[in-house]
């Protein structure tokens, strides 16, 4: 099972959010097997969240079906969580938050994502990168069978977020488990992501990052680490969107041999 | 020993406490003061109807905080106005609407300073036991759904993706708030409940490391609050509820000092001021 893409974990179709008159995402094709990590990338507004909180069923799509597989596990690590000052929660305290671990669970797991050290720190007294770590800790320890990332490098320094991506990957890995990825980065994402899904309101379009680790322009660049590590996506729109996000140029969207080539075969079940 | 009429209103005071400390802890980490104090100004309304329609005082209270309570729920869900001006409206007009009510019921006499400012000393046998019944209850839901409420805390839509149903939690929330409301009433009067609820928590916070000790402390420190207050109470001849506001005002004050000295001691980080 280990690196290998499996069942799907979960499928949505069609899926579509109306809010305060007007649609936040509409057509929204998007699935995540097990071993299988898909980014979604957008500029902001473009329904990133949205389409995550959907997919996990916070929020109700008002078009469109989400199918879950039933009795899977999801781990979660939120977008800016802040944790109020009032509330005294360590580390280790924040790791049970949703389930009961035993103290070697908790242990184990600090020390998988290196912070075993923070164990008894306070969380409101963490690093960014820090924060991020226990975050994505407490979501691995309930091992988890799906685990979504809302922009988990948002906020950790270039080194941070290296290291960060490097550790997601050994989890995809390790674990065999899906990964969903939220990134603020329109063109960066992690090297080891099987599908990119660029939204914009809607699917702008998808697929494969294209390694940067064998140009060495970019080793120069970024180093070898990280090379390694972070891929360029190559957007593929044949579509222009208006400040509004509606899309500007509405002859190409209505025609469907447009939409036909490989990157936007939104139809198709295969989105790999 | 019930007779004396102290030791009733300390039994009543003490059981009191140990319910208002975890709700409290949970009324502070969700940043929702202003949202008890709404519901508890409520009561009044609630005690004027139920003179009224002649039903029970307390069964009164509680209807009408909690239904407070989803009002204000289901108003902040458009957002024509900000949760503070509706916080405001309802939490003052409920108090003046009550207060308007039990004013045209010229056939019944009512204490309204013991409403408002509590009556401790009145406190008879049926509210004790009312007291520790319903607080023992209130402390069992409490215990059984602290994993749902604190997920729930710290972040709504993290305990949604894992299955933890905060909606549910937060309704419950809501009852239990209105359940400590009518029976608090008698005890530190409509107008202090509030108080009761926060500064023990805040107490408790500078000395606490989990969220399960803060509720812990902050239960000790509303004990020790209405143990001091009811001795001032009955030295200077104050009003209960007032006296016991003050007792845990002095118990926050000696908190900072006492925290502050704590951090003070070499090799121990400086802690930030909440």
């Amino acid at each position: 099972m280990e690196n290998q893409v499996g069942d799907f974990l979960v499928e949505a179709s069609g899926i579509g959010v109306f809010r305060g008159g007007r649609w936040l995402i509409h057509d929204i094709d998007l699935a995540v097997r097990s071993g299988e990590i898909v980014t979604l990338i957008g500029p902001n507004g473009s329904g990133k969240s949205t389409t995550a909180r959907t997919t996990l069923g916070i929020l109700k799509p008002d078009s469109g079906t989400v199918r879950r597989l039933p009795g899977m596990t999801v781990g979660y690590v939120p977008q800016r969580l802040h944790i109020d000052r009032t509330l005294p929660l360590t580390v280790e305290r924040l790791m049970t938050l949703t389930s009961p671990l035993t103290e070697a669970q908790v242990l184990e797991t600090l020390e998988w994502v290196e912070i075993s050290h923070l164990a008894k720190a306070e969380v409101q007294l963490l690093s960014g990168g820090e924060f991020q770590r226990a975050m994505l800790a407490r979501a691995l320890a309930r091992k988890p069978d799906l685990l979504v990332l809302d922009e988990p490098v948002q906020g950790v320094d270039f080194t941070g977020e290296v290291a960060l991506y490097d550790l997601i990957r050994r989890i995809r890995d390790e674990t065999g488990c899906g990964i969903l990825l939220i990134s603020h980065d329109l063109h960066i994402v992690m090297a080891q992501t099987d599908t990119v899904v660029c939204l914009n309101g809607h699917v702008c379009c998808h697929g494969t990052p294209q390694s940067v680790s064998q140009n060495p322009e970019y080793i120069r660049l970024f180093g070898r680490k990280a090379a390694e590590t972070l891929a360029i996506y190559r957007h593929h729109h044949d579509h222009v969107h208006g400040v509004d996000g509606h899309i500007a140029n509405t002859k190409y969207v209505h025609d469907p041999a447009k939409h036909n080539t490989i990157n936007h075969d939104k139809d198709g079940p295969d989105h790999a | 020993m019930l007779d004396d009429f102290l030791v009733r209103a300390l039994f009543a005071g003490v059981g009191l406490a140990l319910i208002t400390g975890p709700l409290g802890c949970f009324i502070v980490w969700r940043r929702m003061s202003y949202f008890g104090d709404t519901m508890s100004h409520s009561a009044l309304l609630g005690i004027a109807l139920a003179l009224l329609l002649n039903i029970n005082m307390m069964t009164g209270v509680f209807t009408v905080a909690a239904l407070v309570s989803v009002a204000l729920l289901l108003l902040q869900r458009n957002d024509a106005l900000p949760a503070d001006a509706l916080l405001g409206i309802l939490s003052h007009s409920t108090l003046a609407a009550g207060l308007v009510l039990v004013t045209f019921m010229t056939w019944v006499r009512i204490d309204l300073m013991g409403l408002l400012f509590g009556d401790i000393l009145s406190v008879t046998r049926i509210d004790i036991a009312t007291v520790w019944i319903g607080g023992t209850v209130m402390l069992g839901i409490i215990t059984f759904l602290w994993r749902p409420l604190l997920a729930a805390t710290v972040n709504t839509e993290l305990a949604e993706a894992e299955g933890l149903s905060p909606g549910r939690s937060r309704l419950i929330f809501m009852l239990l708030m209105a359940a400590v409301i009518a029976i608090a009433m008698k005890i530190v009067g409509i107008l202090l409940i509030t108080s009761l609820l926060i500064i023990p928590a805040a107490t408790a916070r500078r000395f606490a490391t989990t969220p399960e000790r803060m509720a812990i402390f902050a239960s000790l420190a509303g004990a020790l609050a209405v143990a001091g207050g009811l001795a001032g109470s009955l030295r200077f001849d104050t009003p209960s509820g007032p006296s016991i506001v003050v007792a845990a005002l002095v118990l926050f004050l000696a908190s900072l000092f006492a925290s502050r000295h704590r951090n003070r001691v070499p090799g121990q980080p400086e802690q930030e001021p909440l």
